[in-house]
């Protein structure tokens, strides 16, 4: 059986109030992370992937995103367990960066760059425990060398634009494990890098994940990171989780069209050569994401997969438990 | 001591924000002059009580008018104060006067641009609003009204200045803080739990600060000018205290601007020179923290 987790979303509702209407970005959410585990978000761009992420981190855009409804259970360092759904700001503010930390998509901006390196990753520790500016500005250093950085007490005096991107990414991690969080969340942190970094950062974060015991919710619409890093991934698509499961089985056998489709729109090595020969294009998924705020009757997804027949319009399928841990919103994925 | 050795020494720590502007700065002819005529201005000003004997009030009945010369080096006015003293405690006023209407001035536009930008669209809306009125008012008008109420003096004429000249500064902070929102670093900073006030004085006045020098020193010297304009209609800094404008004021009467050219034409040139240095520096810190200039 699996150990208590460390975060526990059900049923969460996001929506997003524009004009007038609120659309649900994310909807009949379910999710949990045990301590220790990497749980991978897969999604394309406006599946609610990052919303999901924010919701979490109670950062929705002011006025606009809300949680409707659902709880976030969520076990901070201290063991007790709180709803991060229906928390006030100022506690939600003692939670994030202490015992939940964020790494962002873009390191080029998201380091502030008047403030030196060290300095802005001596903040957190110094906001959270209370540190002296001395000690804080000590324990920046020694995370700078955590995260791999070369010479670390030089980089801490540096501004953000004397490092490259690695670097930054590698500072902002550390600034996320600044104060040893039960839970990383990763928005994309390696997208906007090349290849060859991006490996390098995806190696890091296992490494200290692993040297933590931290759980890590990881957001990405690349399903070659997924497979190097994550325990479990879970694919969203137009708001809700269609299919989840241990990363080898859903990749192995996916028990929902779209995660097929996922996948087999990823090029192999050698693939391109063999179908440009055969004269036939890179399989994609035909159409395009529904818009949120005009989704279609029952599944999603419907619209565009080849296995729909009429049922599928009729309601939104449930999450039905496919075996092997894996579960998936297709009525027909004994079929597939 | 030569080039090769400074290139020999490694550089101990980065270069920050404020030494890579000053390395801007100090590239710039018209600003190091501008700095050139201001120090020594600066200086005189507030230690002319140590070096100078006579006091400005001090009043020599047997050299009324008097041209400049050896004993009084710029002259005397109709009733025998000197005029150097004069100049130099009427400098102290007016850059005193200059100088703590726009930190005022740039207190309240900061904090009205910081409400505006982080209170939110109907907040927003209110404050913007007030500031359209604030600026729409004509400022002749504004400040003789201004000043009709609040009355002469030093701290009523401070009030006056500082009151007119926030609106313009609130609507830039505004306009940055508004960018600085949706930046990366500020959304990370609000991911690591920093509260409202650690963002605005902590992410947010730092990266305000070019804004907030360009404008403070090219607003002193307008402030020097509005003093001097208050002053000479009589509304700004009363006599017997010395200001530039109410020794300016002396003009009036024909017989000083004609006979008695001494009595007005230093603290015209005094006014002059000010300003024009202030301005020389104010364009050379604009291109000095104007990332846009120099992107090494």
């Amino acid at each position: 059986m699996m150990p208590e987790p460390i975060l526990d979303i059900q049923d969460l509702r996001t929506v997003f109030r524009i004009g007038g209407r609120d659309i649900a970005a994310v909807s009949d959410l379910e999710l949990s992370i045990a301590p220790g585990e990497t749980v991978a978000l897969v999604g394309e761009s406006g599946s609610g992937k990052s919303v999901t992420s924010l919701s979490v981190m109670g950062l929705l855009p002011k006025k606009v995103g809300r949680i409707a409804s659902g709880t976030i259970r969520f076990r901070g360092k201290s063991g007790v367990t709180n709803d991060l759904a229906q928390m006030d700001g100022e506690s939600l503010r003692r939670i994030r960066g202490n015992d939940i930390g964020m790494v962002f998509q873009e390191p080029m901006t998201s380091l502030n760059p008047v403030y030196t390196v060290g300095e802005q990753i001596a903040e957190p520790i110094r906001i959270h425990l209370g540190r002296s500016h001395k000690q804080a500005a000590e324990d920046a250093v020694k995370l700078l060398a955590d995260v791999g950085i070369p010479d670390p007490a030089r980089r801490a005096r540096q501004y953000p634009h004397e490092l490259s991107g690695g670097m930054r990414q590698r500072a902002t991690i550390a600034m996320a494990l600044a104060c040893d969080p039960a839970l990383l969340i990763a928005d994309e942190p390696t997208t906007a890098l090349d290849v060859t970094i991006q490996a390098q950062i995806l190696e890091l974060l296992a490494k200290v994940q692993a040297e933590r015991g931290m759980a890590m919710l990881f957001v990405t619409h690349n399903l070659g990171v997924v497979a190097e890093i994550a325990d479990r991934v879970a694919v969203m698509y137009a708001g809700r989780i269609v299919e989840t499961g241990p990363v080898d089985q859903v990749f192995a056998h996916p028990r929902h069209p779209y995660t097929k489709g996922l996948l087999r729109s990823v090029p192999r090595l050698g693939e391109a050569t063999a179908l440009k020969r055969a004269g036939t294009p890179l399989p994609t998924i035909a159409g395009s994401v529904p818009s949120l705020a005009n989704l279609p009757q029952g599944c999603s997804f419907a619209p565009r997969c080849p296995y729909a027949i009429d049922a599928c319009a009729v309601a939104v399928p449930a999450l039905v438990d496919a075996g092997e841990g894996q579960l998936s919103r297709c009525i027909r994925w004994q079929e597939l | 001591m030569s080039a090769a050795t400074r290139v020999a020494t490694p550089r101990k720590t980065s270069k920050g924000p404020w030494l890579r502007a000053w390395e801007r700065f100090r590239s710039n002819g018209a600003a190091l002059a501008g700095l050139a005529i201001l120090v020594p201005i600066l200086i005189a000003v507030s230690s002319y009580p140590l070096w100078w004997p006579y006091a400005p009030n001090d009043i020599d009945l047997r050299a009324l008018n008097q041209a400049p010369g050896a004993v009084h080096w710029f002259g005397t006015d109709g009733v025998g104060r000197d005029i150097l003293a004069r100049l130099l405690q009427g400098g102290r006023i007016s850059l005193t006067v200059a100088i703590v209407s726009v930190a005022i001035s740039i207190v309240i536009g900061f904090l009205v641009g910081a409400i505006a930008s982080f209170g939110g669209k109907v907040v927003d809306n209110g404050v913007m609003r007030l500031v359209d009125l604030a600026m729409t008012l004509p400022p002749v008008i504004f400040l003789l009204v201004l000043a009709s109420i609040a009355g002469t003096g030093v701290m009523p004429t401070i009030v006056v200045i500082s009151l007119l000249s926030w609106p313009v500064l609130s609507r830039m902070v505004r306009a940055r803080l508004m960018e600085l929102r949706e930046r990366d670093f500020v959304v990370a900073a609000r991911g690591m739990g920093a509260s409202m006030p650690h963002l605005l004085f902590r992410h947010g006045l730092p990266n305000c600060i070019d804004i907030l020098v360009v404008y403070a020193t090219l607003q002193i010297a307008n402030a020097i000018l509005l003093e001097a304009g208050l002053s000479f209609l009589g509304l700004g800094i009363a006599p017997p205290e010395a200001s530039w404008g109410n020794m300016l004021n002396a003009a009036r009467s024909t017989i000083v601007l004609e006979q008695y050219v001494w009595q007005w034409m230093f603290p015209g040139g005094a006014l002059v020179l000010t300003v024009l240095a202030i301005n020389f520096l104010g364009d050379g810190l604009r291109d000095a923290f104007d990332p846009r200039s120099d992107l090494n």
